[in-house]
């Protein structure tokens, strides 16, 4: 696949015919049987241009699909609706050939009226979908989002099988865009017939329909027998449990009562688990596209000062944070976790060094330290974790008081400027796509940094930031030249330190022993928190 | 009786309308933004201002209180932020689940709490007393969540008797009921005990004893109906009591209820769905003690109401 997006963007404007199917399907799978998967918290809604959850993400990606999607348990591009598309030598037309043949779970077959439908949705003020930022390059994207147009001027349907959508600017993330949940296709009619409760009852193209929802206990969906890609779903359908504690969902799985926990192992059962060779042998771990970090505010004193930031990340003994979360994660160098293009190999970071750290204070003139104040998201282990940090900023004089609050308030006053320092855990970034670029813009960019944003360092470099859109200025979002800048980009941030990179956390998931399929496949790192499409049961 | 009920009732209103005051007024100042949850976190300035408008949400203070009152007096308690669905449609679908677990919670503690502190009376000042008492004690002391959990892994996991968690059968009714009421028959079990030997020491006890009545029937004929009176009247207070439990319990237990309802919007400023759920479990906080005043009167002629 990165194969054929590199020659997508050098060969130009020739159609690609791509790969139908790129993913050697299990050949042990065998179909049928259901699984119950628990999740602590309600699903809010299964609407693809509303639901950010951890719950209904996955759920949307089996219902729904978009014109590109991934390999299976990768973070590889592969089309989805779209058969085939073009480049244009610019990159900034984009032409999809669609799928023949696809229809909606209500029979109609899908076309590019839909697909044009579905984007204008998305980004209309009126549906408040929380990904409509993603499709800013999209040209008539800003018309739209002021009010001053109704429908995206670049995206044209050509004929029933072909959508073009002109860019206003080259995007090389434009593709994983198409990918995400928001850009899933929709058949008007159903959404015009549901109105704002079409979150309630979705119809989609996706390898599952919606069966039956009681609110607060039960969703069930149900295998899409005409589903367009060969030989998948494996499953007849999949019950998700709502409302489950997940030290309960736990103690249902080892009854056999409950497949995978949708949730993971509580972070307090998580040693017991591990320590039971038959219980451990079901666990599986998996990178995720994370970064746990510490911002600290630069618009405020003293880290105003590059030398007192520098204090603070050398201060910080971060195998021991690793350690209070049982070695759950490991130490982060830099903002990118190590799975994503342009991550930098070999950059060391900030060594643990305390009597480095002193040195620093009082070369900003703060050799009796000084006191500030850490946010901190009220879960654990999150308290638990600010208490590492407050001991060793305390090693080296900093009196460090912790604010442990709920998530909304934690993030307003983030947003707000208001927060020395904040632990960004269970708020902190999981990529939305696997680009490097995801991890720039609202948190360490120019754009996030005003009020109300995500960049809650409140770091803003111009230079830096010309870098980025240089970056993002390819068509191909692979090219090495491409991921050495943003390689770059990362490593002149952290000359300023305006974050404490702490940790990369694995993601553990635990399954039943009937539960078959790749490994990968539970820890995909798009469809998280299991690819539902791909597994199979074996009895 | 008509006068005093208008009274009672005009007044229940009003503490409906406190409610919904100082409860929207609490929301408003809560240093969190609902826009911002909706908007996620790749909006835009102008996405944010959109939805704020879009909500009305910049409207001053009272604007948007009198917006929400004129559609509560019609019956609509608005959309779910996050939800993107009818707060009604919310509540209406758990609040089945939360009214049963609070009538399983009701029997639950009755029947425990009555029957040790009637146990503990007839043994009053003997070990058996002093050891139900200690027990009440810690019934009353120990959380929620530890006690739910504790019956769960006993009861559910090592025994098998009941379901683990879950909603649907009586089976699945047991455990949940009996955690919530477990910290109520702690109380009831005193003060049985307590009404249960003041009772004893009544003349008409004594009258009955002369006249050589067996000791069964004068516990349970004569002493136990009027020693049960004053915690007749306790239940509806009970009601406001179990609205706070009923959030534990349901969580631990997987409970459909309105406490599940009301913790996942507190922690995402769903603002419709915690005024929304307010309301109704202040309705019924309301509607108890006015019960409880009620029928307070029938069972004792003695209480008038005035």
């Amino acid at each position: 696949m990165k194969k054929l997006l590199c020659s997508s963007a050098l060969v130009l404007s020739l159609a690609l015919p791509v790969a139908a199917q790129d993913y050697t399907p299990d050949p042990n799978a065998t179909p049928g049987g259901m699984i119950t998967i628990t999740y602590k918290d309600d699903v809010a809604t299964l609407d693809p241009a509303i639901g950010y959850d951890w719950q209904n993400w996955s759920m949307i990606k089996s219902l729904f699909d978009g014109l590109m999607d991934y390999v299976p348990g990768t973070t590889e591009l592969r089309p989805g609706l779209a058969e085939s598309y073009e480049v244009s030598e610019d990159g900034t037309v984009f032409t999809f050939a669609l799928r023949q043949g696809v229809t909606f779970h209500n029979g109609r077959e899908m076309t590019a009226e839909d697909v044009k439908y579905s984007l204008d949705r998305v980004t209309l003020p009126e549906t408040q979908s929380p990904g409509a930022g993603f499709f800013a390059s999209i040209q008539g994207f800003d018309e739209i989002s002021t009010g001053a147009a109704d429908t995206l001027s670049g995206v044209e349907v050509v004929d029933p099988q072909t959508v073009r959508i002109t860019l206003s600017r080259p995007d090389a993330t434009f593709l994983h865009v198409m990918a995400l949940n928001f850009a899933s296709v929709v058949p008007r009619e159903a959404v015009e017939e549901a109105g704002a409760d079409f979150g309630k009852v979705p119809v989609g193209t996706g390898a599952f329909r919606l069966a039956d929802w009681v609110i607060g206990q039960r969703l069930v969906l149900e295998k899409n027998e005409g589903y367009w890609r060969d030989g998948v779903p494996y499953l007849d359908g999949i019950t998700f449990e709502v409302g489950q504690e997940p030290v309960v969902a736990l103690l249902r799985l080892q009854q056999g009562e409950v497949d995978v926990p949708g949730d993971g192992i509580p972070p307090a059962k998580f040693q017991e688990v591990m320590n039971d060779p038959d219980q451990a042998a079901r666990v599986v771990e998996g990178g995720q596209l994370h970064t746990g970090y510490i911002t600290l505010n630069v618009g405020m004193e003293p880290f105003d000062q590059l030398a007192v930031r520098e204090a603070v990340n050398m201060a910080i003994n971060k195998d021991r944070i690793v350690q209070v979360i049982n070695g759950r994660a490991v130490p982060a160098t830099q903002p990118l976790p190590p799975s994503m293009p342009g991550y930098t190999q070999g950059f060391d970071g900030f060594a643990y060094d305390p009597e480095g750290a002193k040195a620093k204070l009082a070369e900003a003139g703060l050799a009796d330290g000084f006191t500030t104040q850490l946010y901190v998201m009220n879960t654990d282990p999150n308290p638990r974790i600010a208490q590492a940090i407050q001991q060793d900023l305390s090693a080296i004089g900093v009196e460090v008081e912790i604010r442990s609050l709920a998530q909304a308030n934690v993030i307003e006053a983030g947003g707000a400027g208001e927060a020395p320092m904040i632990w960004s855990g269970g708020m902190a970034w999981i990529a939305d796509f696997p680009d490097p670029s995801n991890f720039y813009g609202p948190i360490l960019g120019c754009a996030g940094a005003g009020d109300g944003g995500w960049n809650w360092s409140r770091f803003c470099d111009e230079g830096i930031d010309a870098m980025a859109t240089e970056a993002d200025s390819f068509t191909d979002p692979t090219a090495p030249e491409r991921l050495e800048l943003w390689s770059q980009v990362y490593q002149q941030v952290m000359a300023q330190a305006p974050w404490v990179p702490v940790f990369n956390e694995q993601r553990y998931t635990m399954k039943s022993a009937r539960m078959g399929g790749d490994d990968a496949l539970y820890v995909d790192p798009v469809s998280i928190p299991v690819n539902y499409d791909y597994v199979y049961v074996t009895e | 009786m008509a006068g005093y009920l208008v009274r009672r009732i005009f007044a229940a209103l009003m503490i409906l309308l406190g409610v919904s005051f100082i409860t929207f007024v609490l929301l408003y100042v809560l240093p969190a933004d609902p826009v911002r949850q909706i908007a996620g976190r790749s909006a835009t300035a102008q996405t944010v201002e959109n939805i704020r408008q879009q909500l009305g949400l910049d409207q001053p203070l009272l604007v948007q209180y009198g917006r929400y009152l004129a559609g509560l007096v019609q019956g609509d308690l608005g959309r779910s932020y996050l939800q993107r669905t009818e707060v009604s449609t919310l509540i209406a679908s758990r609040l089945p689940a939360s009214l049963l677990l609070m009538a399983g919670g009701i029997v639950c503690e009755l029947l425990i709490g009555l029957t040790l502190g009637v146990i503990a009376a007839i043994y009053r000042g003997r070990p058996l007393d002093q050891g139900l008492m200690v027990t009440s004690f810690v019934a009353v002391s120990a959380p929620q969540f530890v006690v739910g959990l504790l019956l769960l892994y006993v009861f559910a996991v090592q025994l098998g008797w009941f379901p683990i968690g879950g909603y649907g059968t009586l089976a699945h009714l047991v455990l949940p009921a009996v955690t919530l009421g477990i910290m109520g028959s702690g109380w009831y079990s005193r003060m049985m005990r307590s009404s249960m030997i003041e009772v004893m020491r009544q003349d008409y006890i004594r009258t009955a004893r002369a006249k050589g009545l067996t000791r069964g029937r004068i516990l349970f004929r004569h002493a136990l109906p009027n020693a049960i009176l004053p915690i007749i009247a306790m239940i509806g207070i009970d009601i406001g009591i179990f609205m706070g439990g009923i959030v534990v319990v349901e969580s631990v237990f997987g409970w459909p209820g309105i406490g599940q309802l009301a913790w996942q919007a507190i922690q995402r400023v769903d603002i419709p769905v915690i005024m929304g759920v307010t309301m109704v479990s202040a309705a019924f906080i309301v509607l108890g003690n006015l019960l409880a005043d009620i029928i307070t009167p029938f069972i004792d002629p003695r209480i008038k109401m005035r």
